[in-house]
C-alpha cells in the first residue's frame, strides 16, 4: 500500500467508524464480527505507526475537512504529543479487543454487537482528539467520545448501571458544555483563533486576570482529566464491563482528558504565559490535593475496580501537575506518564477482569492466596503495580523522575513533597493486593487447589501489556524523544 | 409574474383555502393543500434569492403608491422568516394525512386543511406586509384559524386549551391594535417605512411610549415570552400533532419577527434601548424564561408538555440575543429562529408518530420504544441533541453565536448562564432516552411497529436538516447575518 500520510491520518479516524457497519452487518456471525474489530484495530495501528515513521522523516501533515463556521474548521495535523497519545491508544485498542473477546464470551455478556460498535466509534473519536488541529475539532471529538462511551458504561442495563451512566454523562456534559465550551468561546473572542500554536495563541498584553479565569474554566471543563471535585464520573463508570474500564477509563477517555489539558497548557496558553497567570499556582495545589485525596480514598476501597479507579484519579493529577508546572521537564514527565500509566493501569484492569471471569471475585479482601491459583495474572498485577508506583523494573520510574525534576526546576517544593507522599500512598494501596495474593493463605480451602486462569485471549493481552510496562523501562528512548520534542518541533510540524 | 411574487406569497394559500371546499375528497384536499404550501415555499425561495441579490422589494398593492396604498415590502429579514414558515409547513404537511386519520374525525378533515391554509396565509401575510394595520388583520386571520385548529384536538382538554389561548391571544391582539392605533394617531400613517421616518419627530411624547409598550406587550403575549407563556403548553400539548409541529416551528417566530421589525426598523434601537430600559427588561425575562421553563420541562410527564416548555425556554434564548441590541446578538437570535424551527418541527412531528402508533405521549408509554420504533426514536434523540446544542447540529451553531455575541458585549455571566442552561435540556432529553432505551416495555402491553413512511420521511427530512445546517452553516449564517446587518443599516 502506498497511501499518503494525509490519507492515513483520515483513515485512523474513519476506519473505526466505518468498521461499525461491518460489525452490524456480521452481527449473526460472532467470529467474523470480532475479526472485523481485530482487523480494523491492526489497520489503525499500522496507519499510526506509518504516520510516526513519516513524522520521523520530517514530513508534515495537514488535513482540512470542512469549514463549519467562518475561521473554524474541522482539521487535523500531527504533533509529537498527539503522536504519543495515538500510538498508545491504537496499540492498546488492539490488545483490548483481544482481551474483550475472551472476557465477553467468558462472561456471557449480552448486546455484544452494540458493545463492539460503540467501542469502535470511541476509538475513532480518540484518534480525532489526538490529531485535532484546533480546539474546535478537539471539542467535537471529545463530545462524541462522551456520547459513544455512554452505552458502554450502561452496558449491563441494570439499575446500578443506569445510575452510574447518569453520573458519567451528567458530570462530563456539565463540565464540557458549562466550562470547556465557555472557555473555548472566551479564547475565540480574545485570541480570534483556536488553532494549536507553539507558544500559545493569546496576544501579548491580554488581561491576565481574564486569561487566568479561562484557564480555570479549561481545567475544570476538561472533566475527563478528573480533577476534583469533578472526578465522580470515573468511579461511577466502573459499572462498565472490565474491557471498557480498562481501555476507556484507564487509557482512552481519561487520557483524552489529560491530553487535552496538556495541549491547552502548551499550545493554547504556552508555558511562558502559563507561568505568570494568577491562577496557575492555585490550580497546581488543587491538582496536588486531588493526587493526595484520591490516594487516600483508594486505600479505603475494598472493591478492586473502585480502588483502581481512584488510583487513576490520582495518577491523572500527576499529569495535570506536569502540564501546569509550565516547565519543559514537567511537560516531558507529564506526557511520558500518559504512556506509562496507560500500560500499567490497563494491565491492572485486565487482571481485575481476569480474576472476575476466572474465580468471580471482585473484592480486595477476597483475594487471599489467589497467587497460587492465578500465578500469571497476579505476577502481571505485581509488575504493573510497580509501574504505577514508579519503581523499577517498570516504566513509571522515568515519568515520575522527570515530574520530580520539573518540580525542582520550578521550585515547587510543596508539590515535590506531595508527589513523594503520594508515591508512598501508592505503595500502600497497591502492594497489599499482591501481598495478599502471594503471602496469605486462602481461608476457604485448606487443600491445594489447581491453577485456574482466565481464558487464553485474556492472558495473551495481559502478557502483552506487562511486557510493555517493562519494555518502557528498559527502552524509553523513543518515548522520551517524542515527549521532549513537544515544546520544539510542533512549530515546524505546523509549518510556521 | 416575478414582479407579483410578494402578493402571490399570501394569495396562493389564501385562495387555496376556499378551493378545498370544492374538492371534498380528503385525499385530494390533502394533495391540494400540500401543493399550495409547496408553491408558497417555492415563492419564498425565489423572493429570498431576489432580495439577496437586488435588495429590498417594494410591491404596491393595486397600484396605489405608498404611503396611501398598502405596500408589501420584502427585505432580507422577512424573506428569511417567510422561507422558514412555508418550508416547515410543507414538510409537516407530508405527514398530515396519516396523522389526522387517527386524531380528527373523518368529516372534519376538509375543515382541517382549510384552517391550516388560512393559518399559513395569516402568518405569511404578517411577515410580508409593509402596513401596520395589515399586520393586525393577518394576525387575526392566523389566530382565529389557530384557535379552531387547536380545538380540533382529540379530547375535550383541547377545547379548554383553545379557549385559554383565545382569551390570551385576544388580549394580545387588542393590545397590538391599541398600539397601532396610537401610532396612527401620532403620525397619521400606517405604512411601516413611513412610520419609521415620522416617529422620531414625536418620540419624546408619552403617547408614543404608550404605543410602543402596548404593542410590545401584545407581541410578547403572542410570542409566549415568559411570564406571558401560560397559554402555550396546553395549546401545544392538546392540539392535533400536525398543528403542534407546525405552530411550534412557526407561530412564535412570527411574533419574534414583529418584535424585531417594530423595535429595530420602526421605533429604532435608540428609542427602545436608550430611551426605554428594554435591554435589562428583555435580558432579565429572557434568562428567567430559560431557567424557569427548562426546569418546569424536567418535571413534566407528558412529552408534548416537555417540549412545549422547552419552546418557552428557547424563546428565552432568542430574547437574550435580542436584548443585546447588537449586530451579533440579532444574528444569533435570527439563527436560532431558523434552527429552533428545524428542531421543534422534527421533535413534534416525531411525537406525532409516537402518538399515531402508541396512542399517547406520556413518558411511561415510551418504555421500550427504542426497540419498537428505532427510526422514530433515533430521530427524537438526534433532534434532542440538537436542542441541547451538541456540536455538528444546528443547536450548537445557535449557542455558539449567542455566547460569542454575549462575550463580545462583555456579558460574561450571561454567556455562562446560557451554557449552563443547556444542561437543563440534557436532563429532560435524557429522561426520554433512558425510558425509551433502558426500560423494558410494560408487560402485557401490545408491542407497536415502526411509524409509517409518511411520518418517517418528513421527520427525517427535518432531522437531516438539523445535521446538514449544523455542518454546512454557510447558508443560514449568511442570511441571518445579512438580515441583521440590514436592520442596523450596515451595508455588507
Amino acid at each position: 500500500m502506498n497511501l499518503s500520510l494525509a490519507t492515513l491520518l483520515q483513515l485512523c479516524v474513519l476506519l473505526p467508524i466505518f468498521a461499525t457497519l461491518g460489525i452490524v452487518a456480521l452481527r449473526r456471525h460472532q467470529n467474523l464480527r470480532e475479526a472485523v474489530s481485530i482487523g480494523t484495530s491492526v489497520l489503525v495501528f499500522y496507519a499510526v505507526v506509518s504516520i510516526y515513521l513519516g513524522l520521523q522523516g520530517g514530513a508534515t501533515i495537514d488535513v482540512n475537512w470542512l469549514q463549519i463556521l467562518p475561521g473554524l474548521s474541522l482539521s487535523f495535523s500531527v504533533e509529537p504529543l498527539g503522536m504519543i497519545f495515538s500510538l498508545i491508544a491504537s496499540f492498546l485498542w488492539f490488545v483490548t479487543i483481544v482481551y474483550a473477546i475472551g472476557y465477553m464470551r467468558g462472561h456471557n455478556e449480552d448486546h455484544q454487537t452494540r458493545f463492539y460498535c460503540c467501542f469502535a466509534i470511541a476509538i475513532g473519536s480518540v484518534m480525532g482528539v489526538a490529531f485535532a488541529d484546533n480546539l474546535f475539532t478537539l471539542f467535537i471529538f471529545y463530545e462524541i467520545l462522551t456520547l459513544s462511551t455512554y452505552p458502554l458504561v450502561t452496558h449491563a442495563g441494570t439499575e446500578a448501571a443506569k445510575k452510574g451512566g447518569r453520573v458519567y454523562l451528567g458530570i462530563l456534559l456539565t463540565t464540557s458544555i458549562g466550562f470547556f465550551l465557555f472557555a473555548i468561546l472566551g479564547t475565540w473572542v480574545i485570541a480570534g483563533t483556536l488553532d494549536f500554536t507553539q507558544g500559545g495563541v493569546f496576544p501579548a498584553g491580554a488581561n491576565t486576570a481574564v486569561l487566568g479565569f479561562i484557564l480555570v474554566l479549561f481545567i475544570f471543563g476538561v472533566g475527563k482529566a478528573a480533577i476534583m471535585p469533578f472526578h465522580r464520573w470515573l468511579p461511577a463508570a466502573m459499572v462498565a464491563p472490565t474491557p471498557v474500564s480498562a481501555l476507556l477509563h484507564a487509557v482512552a477517555v481519561v487520557k483524552a482528558g489529560v491530553f487535552t489539558v496538556m495541549k491547552i497548557c502548551v499550545l493554547i496558553f504556552g508555558i511562558d504565559l502559563l507561568s505568570v497567570l494568577p491562577t496557575t499556582q492555585s490550580l497546581l495545589y488543587l491538582a496536588g490535593a486531588t493526587v493526595l485525596l484520591a490516594s487516600v480514598i483508594a486505600m479505603r476501597q475494598d472493591n478492586l475496580k473502585a480502588r483502581l479507579a481512584y488510583s487513576t484519579v490520582g495518577q491523572l493529577g500527576y499529569i495535570t501537575i506536569g502540564a501546569l508546572l509550565a516547565s519543559s521537564m514537567g511537560v516531558v514527565g507529564g506526557s511520558m506518564h500518559i504512556a506509562m500509566h496507560a500500560f500499567g493501569k490497563i494491565t491492572l484492569f485486565f487482571c481485575a477482569g481476569a480474576i472476575l471471569v476466572a474465580v468471580h471475585k471482585s473484592k480486595v479482601s477476597q483475594l487471599d492466596g489467589l497467587g497460587r491459583r492465578m500465578p500469571i495474572t497476579m505476577t502481571a498485577f505485581f509488575i504493573a503495580s510497580l509501574g504505577i508506583i514508579g519503581i523499577p523494573p517498570a516504566g513509571g520510574t522515568w515519568s515520575k523522575w522527570y515530574l520530580l525534576m520539573g518540580t525542582m526546576d520550578t521550585q515547587q517544593w510543596i508539590i515535590l513533597v506531595i508527589l513523594l507522599i503520594s508515591s508512598l500512598l501508592n505503595i500502600a494501596y497497591l502492594l497489599p493486593i499482591s501481598m495478599r495474593a502471594f503471602l496469605f493463605k486462602d481461608p476457604t480451602s485448606n487443600a491445594a487447589v489447581g491453577i485456574k486462569e482466565a481464558p487464553l485471549p485474556c492472558l495473551i493481552a495481559i502478557g502483552i501489556t506487562t511486557v510493555g510496562c517493562i519494555a518502557l523501562f528498559i527502552y524509553p528512548q523513543p518515548l522520551y524523544e517524542l515527549a521532549s520534542s513537544i515544546l520544539q518541533t510542533s512549530s515546524i510540524a505546523h509549518g510556521q | 409574474m416575478l414582479a407579483h411574487l410578494p402578493i402571490l406569497q399570501v394569495i396562493v394559500p389564501l385562495m387555496a383555502a376556499p378551493a378545498c371546499l370544492i374538492l371534498r375528497r380528503p385525499q385530494l384536499v390533502w394533495l391540494f393543500t400540500l401543493l399550495a404550501s409547496a408553491l408558497a415555499f417555492i415563492i419564498s425561495i425565489l423572493l429570498l434569492q431576489q432580495v439577496m441579490q437586488t435588495g429590498t422589494i417594494s410591491y404596491e398593492l393595486g397600484g396605489w403608491s405608498p404611503p396611501w396604498g398598502i405596500e408589501y415590502r420584502i427585505d432580507k429579514l422577512n424573506a428569511f422568516i417567510a422561507l422558514i414558515i412555508s418550508g416547515v409547513s410543507t414538510v409537516v404537511l407530508l405527514a398530515a394525512q396519516t396523522s389526522i386519520e387517527k386524531e380528527i374525525p373523518q368529516d372534519k378533515h376538509t375543515l382541517f386543511y382549510i384552517l391550516y391554509l388560512l393559518s399559513l396565509t395569516g402568518m405569511l401575510g404578517i411577515v410580508t406586509t409593509g402596513d401596520a394595520f395589515n399586520v393586525f388583520v393577518f394576525l387575526e386571520i392566523s389566530s382565529l384559524s389557530a384557535y379552531s385548529l387547536i380545538a380540533l384536538g382529540r379530547d375535550r382538554r383541547a377545547l379548554w386549551a383553545s379557549f385559554q389561548y383565545l382569551i390570551m391571544g385576544t388580549i394580545g391582539a387588542t393590545f397590538i391594535l391599541i398600539g397601532i392605533g396610537l401610532m396612527y394617531q401620532m403620525t397619521g400613517t400606517l405604512n411601516m417605512a413611513d412610520l419609521a421616518t415620522r416617529l422620531p419627530e414625536v418620540a419624546e411624547t408619552r403617547t408614543v411610549t404608550t404605543a410602543y409598550v402596548f404593542f410590545i406587550v401584545g407581541v410578547c403575549l403572542k410570542l409566549a415570552l415568559f411570564p406571558l407563556h401560560l397559554w402555550l403548553p396546553n395549546a401545544y400539548a392538546h392540539a392535533p400533532s400536525i398543528v403542534t409541529a407546525f405552530f411550534a416551528a412557526t407561530s412564535t417566530k412570527v411574533a419574534a419577527y414583529l418584535l424585531i421589525r417594530f423595535t429595530f426598523s420602526i421605533f429604532g434601537v435608540s428609542f427602545s434601548f436608550t430611551t426605554l430600559p428594554m435591554e435589562i427588561l428583555f435580558l432579565g425575562l429572557g434568562l428567567l424564561g430559560i431557567f424557569v421553563a427548562s426546569t418546569v420541562a424536567i418535571y413534566q410527564d407528558n412529552i408534548k408538555h416537555v417540549f412545549a416548555y422547552s419552546s418557552v425556554a428557547q424563546i428565552g434564548y432568542m430574547i437574550v440575543g435580542f436584548s443585546m441590541s447588537t449586530n451579533a446578538g440579532l444574528s444569533a437570535m435570527l439563527l436560532h429562529v431558523f434552527n429552533h424551527a428545524l428542531m421543534k418541527g422534527a421533535l413534534f412531528l416525531a411525537l406525532g408518530a409516537v402518538l399515531y402508533r402508541v396512542g399517547s405521549t406520556q413518558l411511561r408509554d415510551f418504555q421500550g420504544l427504542g426497540r419498537q420504533m428505532p427510526l422514530t426514536m433515533a430521530a427524537i434523540v438526534l433532534a434532542g441533541l440538537s436542542l441541547i446544542g451538541v456540536p455538528l447540529t444546528v443547536g450548537f451553531v445557535s449557542k455558539w453565536y449567542l455566547v460569542v455575541a454575549a462575550i463580545e458585549k462583555g456579558w460574561w455571566p450571561v454567556a455562562g448562564l446560557v451554557l449552563l442552561a443547556s444542561l437543563l435540556a440534557v436532563v429532560y432529553v435524557w429522561r426520554i432516552v433512558e425510558t425509551a432505551y433502558f426500560k423494558a416495555p410494560v408487560v402485557g402491553k401490545e408491542l407497536v411497529q415502526e411509524a409509517p413512511m409518511t411520518f418517517l420521511i418528513p421527520v427525517w427530512i427535518l432531522v437531516s436538516a438539523n445535521v446538514y445546517f449544523g455542518i454546512n452553516t454557510r447558508i443560514s449564517v449568511d442570511i441571518a447575518t445579512a438580515a441583521a446587518q440590514s436592520l442596523f443599516g450596515v451595508v455588507p
